[in-house]
């Protein structure tokens, strides 16, 4: 997995895979790309950082915490992974 | 003999449904050992025993709904009447099962006097048996097991003179027999559809509750901005050496600012009762959660005041997730000494709480946002707080209230030595 930049509908399925275990009646597909997650989805501070954590750990990448405010919306967080997962596989 | 009853999980609660003992008869308990598990309101509970001693006598059985206060089991002090007695080992439920084939009670030749290895099991019948509590209670003291038991009563049901009866014959039919290990039959759990609408209940245990609250509770509400500045820059610090799952949030920094400024005044860390006010000790902080399903709970972070930062931080984390997959504690519950609730999360500026009974006061937090920030002179902008106190007047004034804000406020300029 950490070989290749994953595609779109790659972090997609992993956002929601993660939002299972965090609130399993949570529907990614019932959002838009462009709407603010937190806000749709009702997550509160511990449930995004848990959020992140599961991303962190499927896709290994790191997220500062000066980042969080960049990762608000579907579109938004799927661009940060690849451009993350991309910078990763230049360095190695 | 130590009695254990149906313990209560605060002001808005008046009965739990037994959903399984986690205990059998002839085990060794400590304090805070979970006994049992109970369906509330709030969620399935484990409940802790606060006793030392072994397990003598379940006398009801999963499924049973009991008010607070019903007796449920008897708990023999180890320093008693079992002074010298070996502890029964505790048997697991396989072993249970592997010995069914004998279904008889174990004869109690002398079930008055009797060591923690003669002693008669009590079963869990498989079905509901119709028993009066009393007969219930004999048939425990006796080691009978009320599915052996016919009944005489209305519809079948047990009552005590069934249970000496009973009683009677076994000791005659095991005169000569071995004694046999009972089988018991695994805790019968209700089923979801008997369990009922748990958003409706938890709604009327908050609305019972809240409704004391405001009936009883001479509220007085006092609010004071905070400058998160310093503390957010040293957490922003503090997270950037730390990996994504070591990272604390800033209401631990809020949490703990709270504990502190009690120690300070402690006057608002407690509860009325009697007609008084009973300062507490320890500094439990019950923090408020919102569940997915509808409604909430605030269970404490125990000792908040002498927890390290991170230590809070996994006690957060532990409660949220237990709290919202009702898995929380007896002691988690019945402990808090004060609330804080922080609602930031939703852009809420002031927070005007309403106090849980028993306890005396409630803070609350709103949005840590940037705002027009005058100071020294000159106008700036920083990201500050609201913080606000809903005290109870019956047990403190104003002045003792405005000491607890301007304590949070300093503790949160000195974050370093939270």
């Amino acid at each position: 997995m950490t070989e290749a930049t994953p595609t779109e509908a790659d972090i997609k399925a992993t956002m929601a895979q993660v939002l299972r275990r965090i609130a399993p009646e949570a529907d990614l597909n019932a959002v838009s790309p462009e709407e603010n997650l937190r806000q749709a989805l009702d997550l509160d501070s511990m449930d995004f950082l848990h959020f992140l954590v599961g991303l962190h750990e499927a896709l290994d990448v790191d997220i500062p915490e000066a980042d969080y405010g960049r990762l608000t919306t579907t579109a938004r967080i799927v661009a940060y992974m690849q451009e993350a997962t991309q910078e990763r596989t230049a360095k190695e | 003999m130590a009695e254990f009853r149906m313990p209560s999980m605060g002001a808005d609660m008046e009965a739990a449904t037994l959903v399984a003992w986690k205990v059998q008869p002839g085990d060794r308990v400590q304090r805070g050992d979970i006994i049992a598990e109970i369906e509330t309101e709030k969620g399935d509970i484990d409940v802790e025993v606060f006793e030392e001693g072994v397990v003598e006598a379940l006398l009801v059985e999963p499924g049973e709904k009991l008010p607070v206060g019903a007796l449920m089991a008897q708990i023999r002090g180890t320093d008693g009447e079992a002074e010298g007695a070996a502890p029964a080992a505790p048997r697991g439920p396989d072993e249970r099962r592997a010995a069914e084939p004998e279904p008889e009670p174990e004869p109690a030749a002398e079930p008055r006097r009797r060591t923690p290895d003669e002693r008669p099991p009590v079963a869990r019948p498989e079905r509901r048996v119709r028993a009066s509590p009393l007969a219930r209670r004999v048939a425990a003291d006796l080691g009978v097991d009320l599915d052996q038991v016919t009944g005489s009563g209305p519809e079948g049901a047990i009552q005590r003179a069934d249970v000496e009866q009973a009683a009677d014959a076994q000791r005659a039919a095991a005169e000569g027999a071995g004694a046999a290990p009972l089988a018991e039959a695994p805790p019968e759990a209700p089923t979801e559809a008997e369990r009922g609408d748990y958003p409706a209940r938890m709604r009327q245990a908050i609305a019972k509750a809240m409704a004391q609250s405001n009936r009883e509770i001479p509220h007085y509400y006092l609010e004071t901005h905070i400058s998160m500045e310093r503390a957010l820059q040293w957490l922003a610090a503090e997270n950037e050496n730390r990996s994504i799952k070591e990272r604390l949030l800033p209401v631990v920094l809020l949490i703990k600012a709270v504990a502190r400024a009690l120690e300070d005044v402690p006057a608002l860390n407690g509860y009325w009762r009697q007609d008084r006010l009973a300062p507490q000790e320890a500094i439990h902080v019950g923090f408020a959660i919102s569940l997915r399903q509808g409604g909430l709970v605030a269970p404490a972070i125990h000792d908040a005041d002498r927890k390290r930062l991170d230590e809070i931080m996994a006690a957060l984390d532990d409660l949220i997730t237990r709290a919202r997959s009702g898995r929380l504690r007896s002691s988690e519950l019945t402990d808090p000494t004060i609330t804080v609730t922080s609602l930031g999360d939703l852009g809420v500026e002031t927070v005007h709480g309403v106090i849980y009974p028993p306890q005396v006061a409630l803070v609350g937090f709103g949005t840590i946002h940037e705002r027009p920030w005058a100071e020294g002179g000159l106008l700036g902008v920083r990201r500050a707080v609201t913080a606000t106190l809903a005290a109870d007047h019956r047990a403190t004034d104003g002045r003792q209230g405005g000491k607890l804000l301007d304590a949070i406020d300093d503790y949160l300029q000195r974050p370093d030595e939270l």
